[in-house]
């Protein structure tokens, strides 16, 4: 048993259901009990979606716990399939019913032989796992189902595609600004003269996936998530693969000339250098940020970097790199793959933290007592206690990143909100020396508290401590109705009785 | 629409695929309510993502409420669960020492059949600290009956008899009454009471309305002994066989059989104070009970509704559709048909008929005076059939979960989330109004987009 007050990652059911709700047309039945099926809130909610998220709970409860959930999840497969008609069912248990070791294999055949729709258990350890990884291995399990099926049929694609192109892999819903990236990746894409020959999960079709084959390479932008099915591809096809995530100029530029390597060396003639100074100099503002008089600044400045790995290496290298900001300590949470984050990040920082404990976590950021954080919504909430700004770089995701306007935090606009991000982190330019000579703007103290002095009315103590219970934020609005309802009757003295009558008459 | 007097109420059970909270939700407002109480979850990652992320609450509650993430060692029995809890609740006792840990049982440690109870005595005994094991899970509950859980297992703990010298300071809320006040003047206070056998009140309600309620029944000479739950554990009420025990809320079931078969309660069974009728007939049955003749109770409800008429202007004679998910359902449908509404299908999780028995009378007459058909009563729905129905009917609200709240509002449906009732001060005549605001919010936001042309927000007709 661990006691555990925060996680960074979930459970291993939600990185399956990502990665099914993020197709087209597959529909995602969890064998679990009520209650377990709160993916779809998270969906729904965080990512405002407007369509029904495909995603059926065949609830596990004391009936079929004694009579056994075979005909219940069969029915529930069957069913959608009649009701949706879905390309792919997957069925997934959650951590609960796991334990159940019901053969939901079993299940799975038996719903095949009635269902037109394919239908597929997740496999996925629930115990081993978290959601990171089974996104991951979802994911690749659904390509190697599609491509093994064409190969059978006989319709997998013998050629590739005319003109360079990528496929690009790991965009999914529930993802850190994934869409977003997505919608950069593409357009960076598209000036690099690459079709894009499939995205997935996100949006894509089952059926386009026996078309993967085709495409020159295959891109993965994040470490988590789709580096399993670029490796299946590249040993089935010998397709390869640019892992380096495009964040930051720096790194954005070196993935750009990894995929100039990796197209010439299949028969293309490009040179992207022009355009990576081009946009370097002149269309990302982030070089220019750099050299500004505001991030002077920023020189030896101490921040500390948490995060995935993907977002915290990348951020961990932009700091240090590309602002001058002296990285105190990086680390990841990602513990199943730390020894790729320390071989990423430890010449740009004094020390690597590899943890999910987010206790430790905070501590080790208190100890240092940086000037910023970048962090996930743990660290936000740790930099609030300490008043210590901090920018989110990192899942697990929070309503907040999922905002309405673009912020992708990958390619070159990326850059550029990576920019506005650190910039808004730290208290910058004039202002900092403002506040080191004056030591902050508003330095009168607060003369009368609670009741004003020239109130003519007297609260009794429950009544006054009655108002100190209401929040802060509309307790002065309650106080003048209450004492503006009491002065129109003539009354004196305030006590609960008047209060609640008070909130009766003006619904205050 | 014609209304057949003889009309019964029609009951359904679905047994449909349908989504509410899990019920260790309770922790998210009993942690706040009990301020000395420390909620352990003992469950897996599955929990422990579903409260920080659904429920939005670890990151605030951090002090007082933690999981106890089972790990594959503890599933295959590997580890001993004795010496497991043992090391986490002497870490808690170390880190925050509360006066009682909460035990909250998930749907793993029933599967597992981890003997929650049987190892909580042993470990209380030995670290000093009191130990409440509640089976909060999904196979058995829905949502707020999480709450009803650990309500039944502390009743079972509160004192049967007060120790003479604490007697008359025990109760936190007379004593709140009394602050500050001379000992002649309390004495004055009791003879404003009339002679009752003593009442308990049990439901969890933030504290401004555990004051108003019990003003409510001061007001008609009625003392309310104490709450279950108390605003600190070691203010748990006084049980003594015979006492009279009443509900606030419509899903405590288990601890009203509780109070009645373990403590020897008398149980009144009223209507549940919510809405201004509501909480003048469950003010009514008490006084009932106790043979006191209310006074000025019809003048107040009255007073109540005038100040509503805003708000109803609003809702008069439009409909509203309850998927179902806080068995605060037939309540609110009661109020809201009272208000003036019409009420297609009542959805929801878990129905005691006996518990809820007056409620669904009252809501019965309610229909029959209002002149509406009855609602039909749909015990665990099937969520994709609700929503074929919601399609069908236009119903002018749905009050729904939040997994189809953005879905609905997207296809042009007025939707309210249900679990904004739950958390929302709700109960008694002084927050009638309350309600009111949370039910017409979503008709008043889209009278002020109406212009706009902007129903729906999906292409194709959702395949639903």
């Amino acid at each position: 048993m661990k006691l555990a007050y925060w996680m960074y990652a979930g459970p291993a059911h939600i990185g399956t259901l990502r990665i099914a709700s993020s197709f087209k047309n597959v529909h995602a039945i969890m064998h679990a009990p009520l209650g377990d099926d709160y993916f779809n809130v998270m969906r729904s909610m965080l990512e405002r979606e407007r369509n029904f998220t495909p995603v059926t709970a065949s609830i596990v409860d004391r009936n079929v716990l004694a009579r056994g959930s075979q005909e219940k999840v069969v029915d529930n497969i069957t069913r959608k399939d009649a009701e949706e008609h879905p390309d792919l069912i997957v069925l997934t248990p959650t951590c609960t019913s796991s334990i159940l070791q019901e053969d939901l294999n079993n299940f799975v055949e038996r719903a095949s032989i009635e269902a037109k729709a394919d239908v597929m258990l997740a496999d996925v350890n629930h115990y081993r796992v978290n959601e990171l990884q089974a996104a991951d291995r979802t994911l690749d399990q659904i390509v190697q189902y599609y491509i093994n099926k064409a190969r059978r049929r006989g319709e997998l694609p013998t050629s590739k595609t005319e003109k360079p192109s990528v496929n690009i892999i790991g965009s999914s819903t529930l993802g850190f600004h994934n869409q977003h990236d997505c919608t950069e990746l593409k357009r960076l894409m598209a000036d690099l003269n690459i079709t894009v020959n499939a995205v997935i999960p996100e949006g894509a079709s089952v059926h386009e996936l026996k078309n993967l084959p085709r495409a020159w390479f295959n891109l993965v932008p994040y470490r988590e998530l789709g580096l399993m099915t670029a490796r299946y591809l590249e040993q089935e096809f010998e397709m390869p693969y640019v892992d380096i995530t495009p964040m930051g100029v720096v790194e954005t530029a070196r993935c750009i000339r990894k995929i100039q390597q990796v197209i010439n060396a299949q028969g293309a003639d490009v040179d992207y250098e022009g355009f990576i100074e081009n946009q370097t100099l002149y269309v990302s503002q982030a070089a220019w940020f750099s050299r500004s008089i505001d991030c002077q600044n920023l020189t030896g400045k101490k921040a500390v970097v948490f995060g995935d790995n993907t977002h915290a290496a990348a951020m961990t290298k932009i700091l240090a790199r590309e602002m001058g900001i002296h990285v105190v300590w990086a680390g990841t949470y990602c513990k199943y793959d730390a020894d790729w984050f320390r071989e990423q990040v430890s010449e740009y920082c004094d020390e690597v933290i590899i943890s999910d404990d987010n206790g430790a976590i905070g501590d080790a950021i208190a100890r240092v007592e940086p000037s910023a954080i970048f962090g996930t919504q743990m660290e936000r909430h740790v930099g609030k206690r300490l008043n210590i700004p901090c920018g989110v770089i990192a899942a697990p995701i929070h309503i907040q990143n999922f905002p309405i306007g673009y912020k992708p935090f990958l390619g070159y606009e990326g850059t550029n909100q990576v920019a506005d991000l650190v910039y808004n982190s730290f208290t910058l330019g004039m202002e900092d020396h403002l506040l080191e000579i004056f030591g902050g703007h508003d330095t009168k103290e607060v003369i009368t508290k609670g009741i004003s002095a020239d109130s003519d009315l007297s609260w009794n103590k429950e009544a006054q401590a009655e108002l100190n219970k209401v929040p802060g934020f509309v307790r002065g609005k309650v106080k003048r109705n209450t004492e503006k309802f009491a002065r129109d009757r003539g009354l004196s003295e305030i006590t609960l009785e008047v209060m609640y009558a008070a909130k009766e008459a003006v619904g205050a | 629409m014609s209304v057949a007097q003889t009309e019964a109420l029609n009951f359904e059970c679905e047994t449909g695929n349908y989504h509410t909270f899990c019920p260790i939700s309770c922790v998210a407002w009993l942690y706040q309510k009990i301020e000395d109480s420390f909620f352990l979850v003992i469950g897996t990652k599955t929990c422990g993502y579903f409260l920080q992320n659904a429920m939005g609450v670890m990151i605030f509650a951090e002090p007082r409420y933690a999981m106890a993430e089972l790990e594959e060692g503890d599933i295959s029995a590997q580890l001993n669960d004795y010496d497991e809890l043992k090391r986490l609740c002497e870490q808690i006792k170390r880190d925050r020492n509360p006066s009682v840990i909460v035990w909250i049982g998930t749907c793993t440690t029933e599967i597992i059949k981890m003997d929650l109870e049987g190892l909580a005595p042993k470990l209380e005994s030995e670290i000093g600290i009191p130990i409440v094991v509640a089976r909060a899970n999904g196979l058995d509950y829905a949502f707020t009956q999480g709450e009803d859980t650990v309500l039944a297992a502390m009743a079972v703990r509160c004192p049967d008899k007060a120790p003479e010298a604490e007697k008359n300071d025990r109760n936190a809320i007379q004593k709140l009454l009394h602050f500050g006040k001379k000992k002649e003047e309390v004495a004055q206070e009791e003879s404003e009471y009339v002679d009752h056998p003593p009442l308990v009140l049990f439901g969890s309600l933030p504290d401004p309305v555990v004051t108003q309620l019990t003003l409510e029944l001061k007001k008609q000479g009625i003392k309310v002994s104490g709450w279950l739950p108390a605003k600190r554990y070691t203010e748990l009420p006084v049980l003594e066989e015979g006492y009279y025990v009443a509900g606030v809320n419509p899903f405590l079931s288990r601890t009203a059989t509780t109070l009645m078969r373990r403590r020897k309660c008398k149980l009144i069974g009223a209507p549940f104070p919510i809405g201004p009728d509501g909480s003048r007939a469950w003010i009514e049955k008490i006084c009932s009970v106790f043979g006191v003749t209310p006074q000025g109770l019809e003048e107040r409800e009255a007073q109540i509704w005038a100040s509503l008429e805003d708000y109803l202007q609003l809702i008069r004679g439009k409909s509203v559709f309850f998927m179902g998910d806080n068995l605060l359902e037939i309540s609110l449908a009661r109020f809201l048909i009272r208000c003036g509404m019409t009420v297609p299908e009542i959805g929801i999780p878990y129905m005691d008929k006996r518990y809820q028995a007056a409620e669904l009378a009252l809501l019965e007459k309610t229909c029959q005076e209002m002149g509406v058909s009855l609602p039909k009563i749909v015990e665990k729905p099937d969520n994709y059939n609700q929503i074929q129905r919601i399609k069908d009917l236009q119903p002018d609200l749905v009050i729904t979960g939040m997994a189809h709240a953005n879905p609905l509002e997207a296809r042009g449906i007025n939707t309210k989330w249900s679990v904004e009732f739950t958390f929302a001060q709700i109960h008694g005549f002084t927050n009638a109004r309350d309600i009111l605001e949370l039910v017409t919010r979503p008709l008043r936001r889209n009278n002020n987009l109406k212009d706009l042309g902007w129903e729906k927000l999906v292409k194709e007709e959702a395949k639903v």
